[in-house]
């Protein structure tokens, strides 16, 4: 905004990597050195893992490579994994959404508070959070005897793994949005109400516009993690098959058994959607970095 | 103005308001042309950070009047400017528009059209679309038709000189232009008051030159009681009927532009409305003595004993004789309107610049005349 109306003098130092390359421009044998080691351990670690995958996936044809879907316990625990995250998703973005709107628009106390709350659960070992539920709502856990009263299943039941796929998950969005909404700050919102908007005219149609692609950012990652999640969905499912076995769970089990073809066939679909969360990440970066990191042109 | 503006339709925004039924179907506005405004009392304080405080402000502004509020940074102006707005609330004083008291009266419904310093424009709608907001916003049943949002729009980018750019989004736009749009947006609703943050703090020097023109002729067109905030003396003394000076979040003066120039009420106003040089004297029977020697008699109402002399630079000429004050040059340039010495006055802290006609060095020795000069209680 202000880039393009006050004329400014911008060193070189301004931009990191502006004017500043020349000075720190390494000899060309450093240079290439590095890009090896870099593409050799990509490579190494991430690119062959990966395309061992698909080729265990189709070491026995396509044909028993398509079986694997038809089996009727993987189809389950796909459906599993697709609830939970059609579930958890959507929670975490309004939990997201309250929580920036409350950290960035307002001054309040207990403020830092939430933020190093909402970053609780990337620095929980996810084990530990599966476990948790389990000590909460568990058999022998604080509420087990009331629920077990009422008849209501949560541990080694579907809403276990929905909590517990929350609370891994719940940073995402938040994460997103929090800086970029502080980055914006209050005068669109405020402009809007001198104009007569009400509160919830304001946040629709000013507010959720002006995040929407840091907000969409945050979901495809809150999703990636969602139906990927093991470690703390593993401690809460119980993994009886066909009921509470989601796609990762699956894998491992079918793994175990020996089953490389399908474990390896269900494993490519989460790759699929590695691949495709990638792609997607990498569209916004490139088509809305602006709008990504707040300095969009006001 | 220029000649493709049609001034019918831009008195019609405002003369033609009551006459008009779809203005008279929102009942909470206030929608007279050219509301009075008053604060009475004002105080506004923060926690130890944010803007500037206000230590009790009371202010009147006449019915389409255009009024500065005039001061450095962190002098609560636009505490002030927000208060009246109901975007701050105050801890303490009330807020009338006519005779109504709006203290209470939420943002929304106050009836206020808000420039905002970066123009806050919605980055993600078209010029048309920022324009019409305010009036898609009006609840459903005072909601304009579709048909009257695009008359009504059309004939604010008529005003604001921009009829081509409606389906431009604000990234697209000169900073100049988005002023205008966020001003035709401001204007949109109708408001009885018209309130604007800095707003030409932003843009730079040739294009906020013109825009202080046209804001002007705005103003005269639409008869809106304005009420704008700067740090520039120049552009108040330019654009307002008259200017409220705070410092430290008080009024130190209100009045015209020539009054608060000629007539300066403190030291604080004298230095701010204009280049100031300042010296330490003394008041004694009726005329004052800097450093001993007499200079020039003092003005009813000066005060006695020690005081500071404020001097303009446009009062001073090289000069002989008694009553001049003596300084040394300390620069000596040609600039395009003629030759100018920075000369430090004995015993100022500053240096002030002084037309000369003559080639001096630096370090010469000279004494000026004083055509004029004014005296505020030491301080």
């Amino acid at each position: 905004m202000s880039e393009t109306t006050v004329p400014s003098v911008r060193g070189p130092a301004a931009r990191g990597s502006g004017g500043a390359h020349a000075a720190l421009t390494e000899p060309r044998p450093v240079r290439i050195a590095l890009t090896f080691a870099a593409v050799a351990f990509l490579t190494l670690f991430l690119l062959l893992p990966f395309a061992v995958v698909f080729v265990e996936a189709l070491s026995k044809g396509l044909g028993s490579y398509l079986d694997t879907f038809a089996e009727p316990d993987a189809q389950a625990a796909i459906r599993l994994t697709l609830l939970v995250a059609v579930i958890a998703v959507p929670l975490n973005v309004v939990f997201g959404l309250c929580a920036s709107w409350a950290i960035a628009k307002f001054d309040f106390r207990g403020r830092n508070l939430l933020i190093t709350l909402i970053d609780l659960p990337f620095s929980v070992s996810p084990v530990v959070a599966g476990l948790i539920y389990v000590l909460i709502f568990g058999a022998q856990g604080l509420f087990g005897p009331f629920l077990q009263r009422h008849g209501i299943e949560i541990i080694f039941a579907v809403p276990g793994i929905v909590l517990a796929t929350m609370f891994v998950t719940f940073p995402f969005v938040a994460r997103e949005l929090i800086p970029l909404m502080q980055d914006q700050g209050t005068t669109d919102e405020e402009a809007a109400l001198t104009l007569g908007a009400s509160p919830w005219r304001v946040f629709r149609t000013v507010t959720l516009p002006n995040v929407r692609w840091a907000l969409l950012y945050g979901v495809l990652l809150c999703n990636a993690r969602a139906m990927g999640e093991f470690g703390a969905v593993s401690v809460v499912s119980g993994r009886i098959r066909g009921l509470t076995n989601t796609m990762p769970l699956h894998v491992e089990i079918l793994y175990n058994e020996y089953n490389y073809v399908a474990a390896f066939g269900i494993a490519s679909l989460l790759a699929l959607l590695a691949l495709v969360t990638l792609a997607g990440k990498t569209f916004l970066e490139w088509r809305h970095a602006d709008a990504l990191a707040g300095r969009g042109a006001h | 103005m220029t000649a493709g503006f049609a001034p019918t339709d831009a008195l019609s925004l405002r003369r033609d308001a009551g006459a008009r039924p779809i203005e008279a179907a929102a009942p909470e506005r206030l929608r007279h042309a050219g509301t009075s405004v008053r604060v009475d009392g004002i105080v506004k304080s923060y926690g130890g950070h944010g803007p500037a405080a206000l230590e009790g402000v009371s202010l009147a502004i006449e019915p389409g009047e255009l009024l500065a509020l005039l001061g450095p940074s962190g002098s609560g102006k636009t505490t002030l400017l927000r208060v009246i707005a109901g975007l701050e609330i105050p801890d303490g004083g009330r807020v009338f528009f006519g005779s109504q008291d709006t203290t209470d009266i939420p943002v929304q419904r106050r009836g206020v059209g808000f420039v905002f310093q970066h123009y806050a424009l919605f980055r993600h709608l078209t010029v048309f679309e920022n324009i019409a907001y305010g009036l898609r916003s009006r609840p459903r049943a005072h909601r304009p038709k579709e048909d009257e949002i695009r008359r009504r729009v059309e004939r604010l980018l008529e005003l604001v000189q921009l009829p081509d750019l409606a389906k431009r989004y604000p990234g697209q736009l000169s900073g100049g232009q988005r002023q205008r749009v966020a001003l035709a947006r401001a204007l949109a609703v109708e408001p009885s008051v018209l309130l604007l943050d800095e707003p030409f703090g932003a843009l730079d020097a040739q294009v906020r030159k013109d825009l202080r023109r046209w804001l002007r002729e705005i103003h005269r067109e639409t008869g809106q009681t304005t009420i704008f905030v700067t740090h520039d003396q120049d552009e108040a003394l330019e654009l307002a009927d008259r200017i409220a000076i705070l410092n430290k979040g008080r009024i130190e003066q209100v009045g015209a532009p020539h009054e608060v120039q000629d007539h300066p009420a403190s030291r604080f106003v004298m230095s701010f409305v204009g280049e100031t040089a300042r010296l330490p004297a003394e008041v004694v029977d009726g005329q004052v003595r800097v450093a001993g020697r007499t200079v020039i008699a003092a003005e009813a109402g000066w005060p006695q004993g020690p005081v500071d002399l404020c001097l303009r630079p446009w009062d001073l000429t090289i000069g002989q004789g008694p009553g001049t004050l003596p300084g040394t040059v300390r620069e000596w340039r040609r600039t395009g309107r003629g030759t100018v010495a920075e000369i430090l006055l004995d015993g100022a802290e500053a240096p002030v610049e002084v037309k000369v006609t003559e080639v001096y060095e630096p370090g010469d020795r000279v004494s000026l005349a004083v055509g004029a000069a004014r005296a505020f209680p030491r301080g």
